[in-house]
C-alpha cells in the first residue's frame, strides 16, 4: 500500500478519470446519462474495496473495467438492448487480448476522441445554456452537483434536476455520441467555446452575490479549455479562448483591494499580475495567430487582453490597437457591448469626446438599457470632460442596475466622487459664488 | 490552488557538470508531462542542471558568501519542478504518484503559498507595506 489519505487519494482519481471513463463508456452504450451512472457505481466499489486493499496500480483501468460490467449486467437485463450488448462484449474481449502497454495507447489515443465528443454532446444546441454549463461542468469538470449549485446560486435539488433533465434531453432527441462534421463543425465549436467562457465569466464578475470573483470556476473553465485545445490542437480559436482566458486570469490578485473591494484594470498594481499566466496566455494567442484565427472572436479579444498585458504602465497601453482590434471584432461579432468597449477605446486614443459621440450613438440599443456598463462608461467620459454633476447622476444609474454588491459600492463611490468635484470645483459656478 | 512537484533525485548532487539523464528516461518523462499536459494541470516546468554547475550563496555571518558547486554537504538537492493547478491537494499527490520516476527518485509535493493562506496578523503586515505587495495573491480563493 502506497500510504497517505486514502479517501482523498480516491477522490483525486475520481476528479481526474471520470470525464475520461465516462466519455469511453458513453461511446459504447450511446447514452451520456447511463455512462456516468455506471463510473459512478465503479466509484462506489473502489470505496468499498480500496481503502483495505489500497490504490490498484492502475485505478483507470480497474475502473474501467469495474464500470464496464455494470453495464454489461445492467443491459442484459434490458433484453432489447441486445445488440448493444453484443458490441460490449466484443469490445472487451478484444481488449483482454491485448498486453498492457499497448491496451493503454489504443485506450489514451480513443479517450482523446471520446473526451470531445462528450464536450460535443454536452454543449448540444439542443439543450438549454444553463443546462449545457451544468453538464459540461458535472460530466467534464468532474464538479459534484453540489459544488456546481454553490458556484451558480442555486439549491441543490434545483441543480440536480437541471442536470437529470439534461441527460434525459439528450436520451430522448437521441443525439448521437459523435463529434460534428463538415459545415456543422465550426457552430457547434462555437457553442463549446461559448459554454466554457460562460463558465469562466461566472467566475470572473459574477453577475450577483457578494464576492467579486469566483475564482474555482474561472480554473474549472480553464482547466477545460487547456484539455481542449489538446483534443484539436488545429483549431485555432480554442487557442483565443485559452489564450483570453489565462490573460484574464493573469489579473486575479490585482482585482481585487486590501478590503475586498474591486480594483479596474487602469488601476491594478500590475506588478501583480501573474508573469506566467500572462506567458501562456500571450503562446496561447501567438498560436490562433499562427494557425491562421487571428480573426477568430476569442482571438480578437485575447489580443486586446495582450495589449493591456503587453504596457507595464497603463499609459503604455497602445489605445489605438485596441480601438482597431475592436472594430475588426464588431465586424466578427456585431454587439453593442463591443460598440460600447469600442468608445472606450477611442476615448482613451483621442479623448473622451471621441468616446462619447460613439456612447451616445448607442443610448436608444434595446439591448443596453439594462446594461448597467452603459451609464457607467458615459459617466466616466462626462467626468473626464469635467461634466460632474451629468456623471454622477449616470454612475447613480449604474449602481441601480448592477447585480454585483462590489461593484455597486464602486460606482457610489464614483457618484459621490463626483458630487464632491461638483461642490468644490464646478466650473459653472465661480470660485466665491 | 498550485502545487510545486520537486523532483529529487539521488546522487544528482554528485552528478557531474553537464550530465543529463538517458534518452530512455527523457521519453517516458516526457510521455508523463504530456499526460500533464493533457489533462490541463501542467502550469509550466524545468529540469535543472546538476549543483556542480551551479553556486550556493550562504549570509551565515550576515554577508553574501558564494561557494562554487559541487557541495559535497548536500543529501539531496532538486533535479527540476513541475508548476501544477489543481483542485485539492489529494490531487497534487495522485499525479506525483503517477509519475513514471526510477527507484532513485523522490517527489516532494509542495503546495505554492497565497495570500489568503496568511494568518491575519500577516495578512495587515503585507497590507501596510506596499513593496510586499507582490506577494499578494487573491483573498476569495
Amino acid at each position: 500500500m502506497r500510504g497517505g489519505d486514502i479517501h482523498g487519494a480516491i477522490e483525486a482519481v475520481r476528479r481526474i478519470e471520470s470525464p475520461k471513463l465516462i466519455a469511453s463508456l458513453a461511446r459504447v452504450v450511446h447514452d451520456v446519462g447511463l455512462a456516468e451512472d455506471f463510473v459512478q457505481d465503479a466509484f462506489v466499489a473502489a470505496l468499498e474495496r480500496w481503502p483495505s486493499s489500497g490504490l490498484p496500480d492502475n485505478p483507470a483501468a480497474w475502473l474501467m473495467a469495474t464500470a464496464k460490467r455494470r453495464a454489461i449486467d445492467f443491459l442484459r437485463r434490458q433484453t432489447r438492448l441486445e445488440q448493444k450488448r453484443d458490441d460490449l462484449g466484443r469490445e472487451i474481449a478484444q481488449k483482454q487480448g491485448r498486453t498492457v502497454p499497448d491496451l493503454d495507447e489504443a485506450l489514451d489515443d480513443r479517450i482523446g476522441d471520446d473526451l470531445l465528443r462528450l464536450m460535443f454532446t454536452a454543449c448540444h444546441p439542443v439543450l438549454s445554456t444553463d443546462a449545457r454549463i451544468a453538464l459540461t461542468l458535472r460530466l467534464l469538470g468532474g464538479l459534484t452537483t453540489e459544488e456546481i449549485a454553490h458556484a451558480f446560486l442555486v439549491p441543490e435539488p434545483t441543480m440536480a434536476l437541471r442536470i437529470a433533465r439534461a441527460k434525459r434531453t439528450l436520451a430522448k432527441e437521441r443525439i448521437p455520441f459523435e463529434v460534428p462534421r463538415g459545415s456543422e463543425l465550426a457552430a457547434r465549436l462555437s457553442s463549446v467555446l461559448d459554454v466554457l467562457y460562460l463558465i469562466f465569466n461566472e467566475g470572473y464578475a459574477a453577475t450577483a452575490g457578494e464576492s467579486w470573483i469566483r475564482p474555482s470556476l474561472c480554473e474549472d473553465a480553464l482547466r477545460l479549455g487547456r484539455i481542449l485545445a489538446e483534443l484539436a490542437p488545429g483549431e485555432p480559436e480554442i487557442h483565443g479562448l485559452v489564450g483570453l482566458m489565462e490573460l484574464q486570469a493573469s489579473r486575479f490578485r490585482a482585482r481585487i483591494g486590501p478590503g475586498g473591494q474591486a480594483v479596474l484594470l487602469l488601476d491594478q498594481d500590475r506588478s501583480l499580475w501573474d508573469p506566467l499566466l500572462v506567458r501562456r496566455g500571450l503562446a496561447a494567442l501567438e498560436r490562433a495567430v499562427t494557425l491562421g484565427g487571428a480573426r477568430g472572436r476569442y482571438a480578437l479579444q485575447a489580443a486586446i487582453a495582450a495589449c493591456h498585458a503587453r504596457a507595464l504602465t497603463p499609459d503604455e497601453t497602445d489605445w489605438g490597437r485596441i480601438a482597431g482590434l475592436y472594430e475588426a471584432l464588431s465586424q466578427v461579432a456585431p454587439s453593442p457591448v463591443v460598440e460600447l468597449n469600442r468608445a472606450v477605446a477611442l476615448a482613451m486614443a483621442f479623448g473622451p469626446q471621441a468616446g462619447l459621440e460613439l456612447v451616445d450613438a448607442l443610448a436608444d440599443q434595446p439591448a443596453l438599457r439594462h446594461y448597467h456598463l452603459l451609464p457607467s462608461v458615459r459617466g466616466d467620459l462626462l467626468f473626464k470632460l469635467g461634466r460632474f454633476r451629468e456623471a454622477g447622476l449616470e454612475f447613480d444609474r449604474a449602481a441601480a442596475l448592477t447585480r454585483n454588491k462590489r461593484e455597486h459600492d464602486l460606482l457610489i463611490g464614483r457618484a459621490e466622487a463626483c458630487a464632491k468635484k461638483q461642490a468644490t470645483n464646478d466650473p459653472s459656478r465661480p470660485p466665491g459664488a | 490552488m498550485r502545487f510545486m512537484m520537486l523532483m529529487i533525485p539521488k546522487e544528482y548532487e554528485q552528478a557531474a557538470p553537464g550530465a543529463m539523464p538517458d534518452a530512455k528516461a527523457v521519453a517516458a518523462m516526457m510521455k508523463y508531462n504530456e499526460s500533464l499536459q493533457k489533462a490541463g494541470v501542467l502550469l509550466a516546468l524545468d529540469g535543472l542542471h546538476p549543483p556542480s554547475m551551479g553556486a550556493r550563496v550562504s549570509f551565515a555571518d550576515g554577508k553574501a558568501r558564494v561557494t562554487d558547486g559541487p557541495f559535497p554537504e548536500a543529501k539531496e538537492v532538486i533535479g527540476g519542478y513541475w508548476m501544477i493547478q489543481v483542485k485539492f491537494r489529494a490531487e497534487a499527490i495522485e499525479w506525483a504518484s503517477r509519475c513514471p520516476a526510477s527507484a532513485n527518485e523522490t517527489i516532494e509535493v509542495r503546495q505554492v503559498q497565497e495570500f489568503s493562506d496568511f494568518p491575519a496578523d500577516v495578512k495587515e503586515v503585507v497590507d501596510q507595506f506596499p513593496d510586499l505587495q507582490a506577494m499578494r495573491h487573491d483573498t476569495t480563493r
